[in-house]
């Protein structure tokens, strides 16, 4: 799996049906109906091409990774190693050995927190953002907790973008990091991260950006972007659970300390003193969910064999096509309406509860999410509870946003 | 029977009447509507059930040996949910009610709302119901 896609232009345009087909999970049924399914931004649907490489490798290539000299432990090492690679050359990376396999985006910026700031202090700041998901805060505090930094917050505007005015009032020689959401989980807001991180490295700050929401929609480059530290999670971008990748520019990552200890992460192991292997193997500890890394690598290789263009004129399609529909229903209210959005819809309806009508739409096969979506203080500075979101991807069509449409206007009548 | 039997098989009766799933959801909706108020002092958070999803107050109170619970939820259906609990439980026998596995749910199909992976609060609420039950039982047989 270490081969790169294909440039998009030499394919054909996909087709839809054709596409829908490769999801298994889509022709599930719900209520008896097949089920129309928007909560993608909580975990995408899974293509042939990703199960059966997943299966192909726990039938034919199964064996621990960088240990055995027999033939299948090099099979598996080479299929795991060239994951990375194509890791690397998805995320634009400059070198292999700036990607680290972690366990998802959590993962990533608890790794990071832990590592590379662990010698903040009392004295030195973090900016994140009022609109972060819960593991891009949660770690800091912990870190906070630990170390004395303290945590800065860029504001939200009311439309559902980072108030970029206030983010550089907060940028000070007392910045040691920025750690932002390159796309939000609840507005679908598309943040302005190339000006972020210029503004930052312009003050000798490094930048991480959570880009768990950001990969599956488009095609992300690290280096264009002079990102310093980059997170996704596999299972968002139509690969398995249970992994995702930290990059980090060389740079840093050489001089950052180990954070797990065990097994694959050592050079040598002494009780006077053991002495730890090379990035990114240093971060990399115990047996990896081998399985997994190779299972995002084939969901990569898929995103760029269907082609970036494509996928995002049909995201825009859907975004266009729903965002209409919706505003059109009497009493409801779109939260975040920023002018660059990822094919979210974030919504409440008149004063019903998300709840209620997430279990409505659910009765007529819909899913959707309901709640805070682990955004709790994004829904304190909007005075509410939380939304209904429908969040879309590629494979998803205008007829599952009719039936959306459709069931909103029946929960409507019920809970009026 | 016992009187949380005899009201669970009417309600199971009730809700026969209805064959398609809108009804039996709107039939919910209505009987949260007709909930008795909590009282507002016990809108407050010594009172309520956090849900990860709705929210849920609970307002515990006793006649001689029977339970009788108010009850609230800021979600619609979670809060009809509520009024059927409430109207089997309430007035009945504090010891009936610290026993009762509320199975009719399933006849009703409405069970999965009071699955703890729901996190509406609900399957908490019950939780809360049959300990205040118990510990009412266990102080009247003393």
């Amino acid at each position: 799996m270490s081969t790169i896609a294909t440039s998009p232009d030499t394919l054909s345009t996909p087709d839809l049906e054709s596409v829908r087909a490769e999801f298994p999970a889509l022709l599930t049924e719900v209520h008896g109906k097949p089920v129309a399914y928007f909560d993608n931004a909580a975990t995408a649907q899974k293509p042939q091409a990703v199960l059966d490489r997943m299966e192909r490798y726990y039938r034919s290539e199964n064996a621990n990774v960088h240990r055995g000299v027999h033939t299948m432990s090099q099979l598996a090492t080479d299929a795991y190693e060239g994951a990375r690679e194509t890791m690397a050359s998805f995320l634009g990376a400059a070198e292999t050995r700036e990607i680290v396999f972690t366990r998802g985006t959590t993962e990533a910026v608890n790794l990071v927190a832990a590592s590379f700031g662990k010698d903040f202090g009392p004295g030195d700041e973090i900016i994140l953002s009022e609109m972060e998901h819960h593991s891009n805060i949660v770690p800091w505090q912990l870190l906070s907790q630990r170390t004395g930094v303290r945590l800065r917050i860029v504001p939200v505007t009311d439309d559902g973008e980072l108030d970029i005015e206030e983010f550089r009032i907060l940028l000070s020689d007392r910045t040691r990091l920025v750690a932002l959401v390159h796309v939000s989980n609840s507005l679908g807001t598309i943040n302005p991260v190339r000006q972020i991180i210029a503004d930052a490295h312009g003050m000798s700050v490094p930048v991480l950006l959570d880009g768990a929401q950001a990969t599956p929609h488009a095609s992300v480059n690290v280096q264009d972007l002079d990102v310093d530290f980059y997170c996704l999670s596999s299972h968002k971008m139509f690969g398995p659970t249970g992994v995702g990748v930290l990059y980090g520019k060389a740079e840093h990552l050489e001089g950052m300390s180990p954070w797990q200890g065990g097994g694959d992460m050592i050079e040598r192991v002494d009780f006077a003193g053991t002495t730890f292997n090379e990035i990114p193997h240093k971060f990399e500890a115990g047996t990896p969910h081998i399985a997994g890394v190779i299972g995002m690598a084939a969901a990569a290789d898929y995103l760029e064999n269907l082609g970036w263009d494509w996928i995002g004129q049909q995201e825009q399609d859907l975004l266009d096509y729903g965002t209409k529909l919706l505003s059109a229903i009497p009493g409801l209210r779109i939260v975040g309406t920023a002018p660059k959005k990822a094919a979210v819809i974030s919504f409440l309806m008149g004063n019903a509860h998300p709840y209620d009508v997430g279990t409505v739409l659910d009765r007529m096969g819909i899913a959707v999410r309901t709640g805070h979506h682990c955004t709790q203080p994004l829904m304190k500075r909007y005075g509410i509870p939380g939304t209904v979101r429908a969040s879309f991807a590629f494979y998803n069509t205008r007829e599952e946003i009719d039936r959306l449409a459709e069931g909103l206007e029946r929960a409507a009548g019920m809970l009026s | 029977m016992s009187i949380i039997d005899q009201r669970a098989a009417d309600l199971v009766d009730e809700f026969g009447m209805f064959d398609d799933w809108m009804d039996r959801y709107q039939y919910v909706i209505d009987l949260g509507k007709e909930l008795e108020p909590i009282d507002e002092s016990f809108r407050s958070d010594d009172y309520r059930i956090h849900g990860c999803q709705s929210q849920v107050w609970l307002q515990p109170g006793e006649n001689e040996s029977s339970v009788h619970f108010k009850a609230d939820s800021d979600a619609q259906i979670t809060k009809g949910l509520i009024a059927i609990l409430l109207r089997v439980v309430n007035d009945a026998p504090a010891m009936e009610v610290a026993s009762t596995d509320l199975a009719f749910l399933d006849q009703l199909e409405l069970k999965e709302h009071l699955s703890p992976t729901r996190k509406n609060g609900l399957d908490a609420m019950i939780k809360q119901i049959r300990l205040y039950a118990g510990a009412m039982a266990a102080r009247s047989a003393q």
